[in-house]
């Protein structure tokens, strides 16, 4: 249930992000504007971000020791074990999630607290004074191996949330017999179009469609 | 036909266990998969070696005793049904074929491929059941039931507690077996005076049995010989959590 | 030891009978019942109702059944329904011709005032099923549905799809753990009744052995209820689930208790037809798709055409056409016997010839293939998953197969055999299907026994025995568990060349030959000369694998063969001595002109119980007479034409 909860508050911070980052396709001032904006929530913006924290924190928590429980309810495993209906991405949801913590981490350093790229420190101002997310987010994305970590992470979430979404759904009992493959599929499709929202920016970079709003 | 057998063979409950390849000739087609299992027992007995443990009693897929795991399947590979409904013809002639027991922790092994699943039967003790005493009932036609909710009834009661959801659940979960009873119970007039104590208990005795968790992944439902649908988990969830509200507001 | 046998049947009229009973029958008071413990075994309907109701009565119960949950005994695969004299339908249905239905389906060879109690109680079950949640099948007024049976006109059968049985035992079993876990009734699932054990005469225990430690362990009651069903598996082929036994009965009647009409025994006319060497049991087709499914066989003997090309005038509906007014719903016995005859003329269909087709395609093109689904689903699926056949494509092959068993031990009204203390209940005793039982009544009585009858009949004999329940430690019982040991001991010891199953096979095939659907004096002898030469060998020359303290199929098996290889011949010598045709006991000598059954009522309208001599080659049993007295029913040449 909690990990239903914090997993539907995790969803739409997902969904809030992608908007915010796809506005890079608008053009240097949307996603500068944006992200000033964001800064200047000031204490609201850290008490979100605390919030998403416990929200993080509490899923993972509930979920290992999930994981633990389950994996104790069968000591002797199966010589050959089949699935019949379990997909890939429901039997390794803790795999998916633990890459993808992984990715958030190395996300956050990289774009959040910018330790990995210095680059990052030389970027000037842009011409209403603020931070330049828009060429920050270009330069780092011309790495293709940043990009490439970043694909993979998003599919790896994109995994996770085909299984997570619907089955939020379930675990809160909020469906029915009718409803249930309904979702599973609405699901489905909801994380692959997260997947292609995301990746449509590294992408778009790495193919030069976004350029940076100014040399280094 | 003919068939490659690897079965777990495991004397007692401590002893270790291992997968021991057999025979199986001059299998005919309309042979059912235990049938197959008695016909090399005769021959094991034959050499003086022990037969195969496995249960099996009604035979045809009522019962719910037999409990086999068969090429990585609970109940083998004609689902829904139970393996004592596994007819040979389902089978390629020459195939290996993988036995096992089923295997979760609150099904500890007894013999070979014969577990213990009274967990299933303390679970229906916590309160898989309506308190109505003989002598006291009133009169059948006075409690009506719409067709309707006595069909969904009757779906979820059509559980035969073989425990298969458990065994193929990645997680060895119990939660279809529990949902079922709870909403076989649930559905009805008669249900209702229990309702919110039926659930707590049952989850909590299913819980202190040792089953893993639902992680949705609906592995449950495939194997349900009765065709038991997981959306009766999301009941469950949903039961559990007014059942608990309800607790917690004093009610 | 026996004098003439009292059945305790109370005087007045037959629609007083029982009530009177109730009015004056000894109570045990709430305050004494947790000083009585009461021991059933078996958890099938009748003793998983009456364990749990004897726990909500506040009696101390120990119930104790083979199978690893008392929720899998096999009166779980009853599939059609139960009926009761509610006349929902309003067609005419009462309590008294429930009565006359069952008495008459039983061709007259049960007692009226059993009967007559069973038919009263009727209605009270289903009250009780329904508040306890049995999901019955519903109108859509909310209202309970019914279904028409063989061998009634009235429409009077419960039922919850295709799987009646089961939902009435999970009813029965759900009652049965809240007693579990309010202490009143200890469970011991996993556990055979090896002996019954007698101090001064009274049935004050009984001996088990643990199937999954093989402890051989002892214990004492103030009275021991066996409800371990019937025997029908004495002819190895059975709708019976592979562990049905005869043990528990057999050794009670091995320490006195009679047994009655052994040689009663139901074959269903609709079960699937036997194909292969190997099969180990036979699968039942409810009676109720007999309601929907039309039976015929081809004019022509040896026509191996498929079904659909065989055209409307060439196919013999033989049932409606020999009983035009019952048609596909003539009681059990008849239409089994009409379809071996058909079979016999060589007009069988399928690869073996022993089979007739019950088709759908009438009623399909009547309600439609989603309503004949709604019915018979489960049914259908469960006969293509053995066949392999789609039924709703091309008719069922079915063919008559060994079912129920109306004989059992002799009981009194009160449901207490000769042995005071020892109580039968359920398809365990003889008592309300005479010679043939009619489809939906076995869980009617199973249930009734539970529930309504043996709380109330119980405590006649516990009235008068407190404090008189013996320590396990008697010599009684150490003398049981001793004998109990050395014949695990013997079994495992033989160290043959033959496995339990062969034998089993053997006596099964011959039984079904010899004391099956119909039987001869010639017949009969013979079995009687192979039986205990098949007895003899076994006991020289079976092997069973294992050792005794750990859980061994095996010996488990083997103990039960070797009970029904002492039992099959007590079937056939009660075969040999009913020399008349009644219900599923046909004896070829005794038939009318068109090949009915033909009793004698002037030297059969009696109760054979038998009781135990020794070994059949060494003592005969000793043939006790119950004569039954017909007050109200007029005995009749029973016609379903």
């Amino acid at each position: 249930m909690i990990v239903a909860v914090t997993g539907v508050v995790l969803i739409a911070f997902v969904v809030g992000h992608l908007l915010g980052n796809l506005q890079i396709f608008l053009g240097p001032d949307w996603v500068n504007s944006y992200a000033e904006h964001l800064r200047a929530l000031g204490p609201l913006l850290w008490a979100i971000r605390a919030f998403l924290l416990v929200s993080v924190l509490l899923h993972i928590f509930y979920t290992i020791s999930l994981a633990i429980e389950n994996r104790r309810a069968r000591p002797v495993q199966y010589e050959r074990k089949d699935n019949v209906k379990a997909t890939f991405a429901s039997r390794y949801m803790a795999m998916s999630g633990l890459i993808v913590l992984a990715f958030i981490l190395y996300h956050l350093a990289h774009f959040t607290v910018r330790v990995t790229d210095p680059r990052f420190l030389l970027l000037k101002a842009d011409p209403l004074n603020r931070y330049d997310v828009y060429s920050m987010m270009v330069y780092g994305f011309q790495n293709i191996f940043v990009s490439a970590f970043y694909i993979i992470g998003m599919f790896l979430l994109a995994l996770h949330l085909s299984h997570g979404t619907s089955s939020f759904f379930q675990s809160l009992g909020l469906n029915d017999k009718k409803l249930t493959p309904r979702l599973a599929l609405a699901g489905r499709i909801f994380a692959w179009l997260i997947f292609v929202g995301y990746t449509s920016i590294p992408i778009a970079v790495l193919f030069h469609l976004v350029k940076p709003a100014q040399e280094l | 036909m003919k068939f490659k057998l690897k079965v777990w063979r495991q004397k007692t409950a401590t002893a270790p266990g291992k997968l021991v390849e057999y025979q199986a000739k001059d299998v005919s087609p309309n042979t059912s998969f235990l049938e197959m299992l008695d016909v090399v027992n005769e021959g094991l007995v034959a050499q003086g070696k022990e037969p195969i443990a496995f249960d099996s009693d009604c035979r045809e897929g009522i019962c719910g005793t037999c409990s086999l795991t068969i090429n990585g399947e609970a109940h083998g590979p004609d689902h829904p049904g139970a393996a004592c409904e596994v007819y040979m013809r389902r089978f390629k002639d020459g195939e290996t074929i993988v036995v096992e027991p089923f295997r979760a922790k609150p099904f500890p092994l007894i013999k070979d491929l014969v577990v213990d699943r009274s967990a299933l039967d303390r679970i229906v003790q916590a309160g898989g059941f309506i308190a109505a005493r003989a002598g006291s009932a009133p009169e059948a036609n006075s409690i009506l039931v719409p067709k309707h909710e006595a069909d969904r009834s009757m779906e979820a009661a059509a559980c035969i507690g073989c425990g298969a959801c458990a065994a193929a659940c990645p997680n060895a979960s119990a939660m279809l077996f529990t949902a079922a009873k709870v909403s076989h119970l649930a559905f009805l007039p008669q249900g209702q005076p229990e309702r919110t104590t039926r659930v707590l208990k049952m989850v909590t005795a299913m819980d202190a049995e040792g089953f893993g968790n639902c992680t949705n992944t609906y592995e449950c439902e495939a194997v349900c010989p009765a065709s038991i649908s997981a959306s009766l988990i999301a009941k469950l969830n949903r039961e559990y959590a007014i059942a608990s509200l309800k607790r917690r507001a004093g009610e | 030891m026996i004098g003439t046998l009292d059945s305790r049947i109370p005087s007045g009229p037959l629609a007083q009978k029982w009530a009177t009973h109730k009015d004056h029958a000894r109570l045990v008071s709430p305050n004494n019942r947790r000083k009585f413990q009461v021991i059933v075994v078996g958890s099938g309907l009748a003793g998983g109702a009456a364990a749990a109701t004897l726990g909500e009565l506040g009696y101390n119960v120990k119930c104790f059944c083979y199978q690893d949950s008392p929720r899998r005994a096999h009166s779980i695969a009853a599939q059609g329904g139960i009926n009761a004299a509610k006349n929902y339908q309003n067609d005419g249905d009462s309590v008294f011709r429930l009565f006359y239905d069952t008495i008459k389906g039983g061709d007259f060879r049960s007692r009226e005032a059993n009967v007559y109690r069973l038919a009263e109680v009727s209605n009270l079950i289903i009250d009780h099923c329904v508040e306890q949640g049995v999901p019955f099948a519903r109108e859509y007024g909310g209202l309970l549905a019914n279904r028409s049976f063989g061998g009634a006109q009235v429409s009077r059968t419960f039922y919850a799809r295709g799987q009646t049985g089961q939902q009435l035992l999970l009813g029965a079993y759900q009652a049965l753990c809240r007693q579990i876990a309010a202490g009143t009734v200890a469970m011991f699932p996993q556990t055979e009744m090896l002996d019954l054990v007698l101090v001064d005469g009274h049935a004050k225990g009984i001996i088990t052995r643990s199937l999954v430690t093989g402890k051989i362990a002892a214990h004492a009651a103030d009275a021991v209820v066996l409800a371990t069903g019937g025997y029908g598996n004495v002819f190895y082929l059975s709708t019976n689930a592979r562990g049905c036994n005869v043990t528990a009965t057999y050794r009670a009647y091995k320490k006195g208790a009679l047994f009655a009409n052994p040689c009663f025994t139901q074959i269903h006319p609709t079960c699937i037809p036997v194909s292969g060497q190997n099969q180990s049991k036979l699968t039942l087709m409810s009676e109720s798709l007999r309601n929907d499914g039309r039976v015929w066989v081809p004019k022509k003997a040896g026509d191996k055409r498929s079904p659909k090309q065989i055209p409307e005038e060439e196919r013999d509906y033989y049932l409606e056409r020999k009983y035009p007014s019952f048609g596909n719903l003539a009681p059990r016995d008849i239409s089994s016997r009409a379809a071996k005859e058909v079979c016999d003329e060589g007009r069988g269909v399928g690869e073996s010839g022993r089979g007739v087709y019950l088709d759908f395609a009438d009623a399909i093109n009547r309600v439609g293939e989603q309503t004949i689904r709604e019915r018979y689903g489960n049914l259908f699926h469960i006969y293509e998953k053995i066949t392999g056949e789609n039924a709703y494509e091309r008719p069922m092959r079915i063919y008559p197969a060994v079912h129920y068993t109306m004989g059992g031990l002799w009981v009194d009204y009160n449901l207490m055999s000769n042995i005071p203390g020892l109580h039968v209940i359920g398809e365990a005793n003889f008592s309300d299907h005479g010679a043939n039982r009619l489809g939906a009544s076995a869980l009617m009585q199973g249930l009734a026994d539970g529930y309504f009858v043996l709380p109330y009949t119980l405590p006649v004999y516990l009235a008068g025995q407190i404090g008189k329940r013996p320590p396990t430690d008697h010599q009684e019982f150490c003398k049981a568990e001793d004998e109990v040991r050395a014949r695990t001991t013997k079994l495992l010891s033989i160290n043959g060349s033959r496995s339990v199953d062969s034998f089993h096979r053997e006596l099964g095939f011959l039984l079904w030959d010899k004391c099956g659907m119909a039987r001869n004096t010639r017949g009969l002898r013979e079995a009687l000369t192979w039986i205990p030469e098949m007895r003899e060998q076994f006991w020289r020359d079976v092997r069973v694998p294992g050792i005794g303290k750990e859980f061994n199929q095996s010996l488990e098996r083997a103990g039960r063969v070797a009970d029904f290889l002492e039992f099959a011949e007590l079937m056939c010598i009660d075969a040999l001595t009913r020399d008349e045709s009644c219900g599923g006991h046909f004896r070829e000598e005794h038939q009318t002109p068109d090949g009915e059954a033909l009793r004698d009522d002037e030297h059969f309208a009696d109760v054979f119980a038998w009781e135990y001599q020794g070994n059949g080659s060494i003592a005969a049993p000793k043939l006790h007479r119950e004569p039954l007295v017909f007050e109200t029913v007029e005995l009749t040449q029973r016609s379903y034409k």
